[in-house]
């Protein structure tokens, strides 16, 4: 009984381990396949542009109003703590380096996972189940050419941009609270922030952060739909998987590209 | 929607983020300072740097003068080699602590012969405790023998 209970339990991990295992395989050869055959996103570029209008634009008042907030919130809590040790001048730094660093590219590479990341499963998804894309398939057009990869290469081209204006407005957000509010010099806020934030080193590292998470949330989110059982609960399950995939993957990235970015340049 | 309004709303949502990254670049970074500018290059020797480090900014009279370009170390004099990259607006006097205006500027490639390493406290520390013990050893010595 227990011998055959054990053994159940091992073989239900194993298939599970397996089955992930896979998936990443397809979703890696899907990624590989997508990349080749996006030649019809390029050429005819009017479908990405579409497609940077829905993931883009779109997601620009979320991106801008949480980024006006995170600067404000990071200007009160860091003037707290800053004025402590009499060093309430460097609010700017504080305020700066945190965004471009790591709040810019993080909480906008969240933010757009989960309203452009989820609305391009549900969509690719959606036609996968009405057999939109098989009657593509049909008239022999490629859907992963005419369907998918405008879709990625739209969210790949917002990303950065809209982690750079996430930066922008919460920078702009800790001015006015820092300045304007609580009233730190503004020459002080503005030039020791100068003085202390490298463009090769923190704003260039952030901009490739950003381009590095945007590609792992629409390559989540355009195989998620792709892979989505035709069905309306299928469907629904890889929407809430594209959203808790992308968002792990952004954290975990995030740990691997500080790790590489900014504890070994700094030792030299 | 049709696509020329997409088209213009995507316009606007490209110029802004490039805008943004300008605004980041330019006015968060230090990217306009001494970028452009013409530099000459002078280089340092130092017994300790310290914790220098490439790009850190280089003040005289508290204004930032140029940057450190490179640190290297040499392997004859067992001392670090600082190359310093100073704004050609700014000139200072071939020997700065000793004769002031004395007309010879330091010029491209020149070397700075008076230097003052990094202030490392441990170091401070265990000269300061040398030269206690040194003072104590003979009176701790004569007992002894």
């Amino acid at each position: 009984m227990r011998v055959a209970d054990v053994r159940a339990r091992l073989e239900r991990l194993g298939s599970g381990v397996t089955f992930h295992v896979l998936r990443l395989g397809f979703a890696s050869r899907f990624l590989a396949y997508l990349v080749l055959h996006s030649g019809t996103a390029l050429r005819r570029f009017h479908l990405t542009i579409a497609e940077i209008y829905f993931a883009g634009v779109l997601s620009l008042i979320i991106i801008l109003v949480s980024g006006m907030f995170v600067g404000m919130v990071l200007a009160l809590q860091g003037y707290e703590t800053l004025q402590r040790f009499g060093a309430s001048e460097s609010l700017g730094v504080l305020v700066a380096l945190s965004l471009v660093r790591e709040l810019g590219p993080v909480v906008a590479g969240l933010l757009f996972a989960s309203r452009a990341g989820s609305a391009i499963t549900a969509e690719i998804g959606l036609m996968k189940a009405t057999e939109q894309l098989s009657a593509m398939e049909m008239m022999a057009v490629d859907p992963v050419a005419r369907v998918v990869a405008p879709r990625f290469w739209g969210g790949v081209l917002s990303m950065p941009l809209l982690a750079a204006l996430f930066s922008a407005m919460g920078i702009f957000g800790g001015y006015v609270v820092g300045v304007q509010l609580i009233g730190v010099d503004a020459g002080a806020f503005w030039s020791q922030m100068q003085a202390a934030v490298d463009v090769r080193n923190d704003i260039l590292n952030g901009v490739i952060k950003s381009v590095v998470f945007g590609i792992a949330v629409t390559w989540i989110a355009v195989f998620e739909g792709y892979d989505a059982p035709p069905t309306a609960e299928g469907v629904s399950r890889a929407t809430t998987r594209t959203v808790v995939t992308s968002s792990l993957a952004i954290l975990a990235l995030d740990f691997v590209l500080t790790a590489l970015m900014f504890t070994g340049g700094n030792h030299q | 929607m049709n696509r020329s309004t997409i088209d213009l709303w995507v316009g606007v949502f490209v110029v802004a983020g490039i805008a943004g990254l300008l605004f980041l670049a330019l006015k968060v970074g230090n990217l306009a300072s001494f970028s452009s500018s013409q530099t000459y290059q002078v280089q340092a020797k130092f017994a300790n740097i310290g914790g220098l480090k490439v790009r850190a900014p280089v003040k005289s009279a508290g204004v930032v003068v140029g940057r450190v370009a490179d640190i290297r170390f040499d392997n004859e004099s067992y001392e670090a080699i600082v190359t310093i990259n100073v704004d050609y607006s700014y000139q200072f006097p071939r020997d700065t602590t000793a004769k002031i205006g004395d007309g010879v500027m330091l010029k491209n490639g020149d070397r700075l012969r008076l230097t003052q390493s990094a202030v490392v406290l441990e170091n401070l520390i265990s000269q300061f405790l040398f030269n206690k013990a040194a003072e104590g050893k003979p009176e701790a010595k004569e007992p002894a023998k």
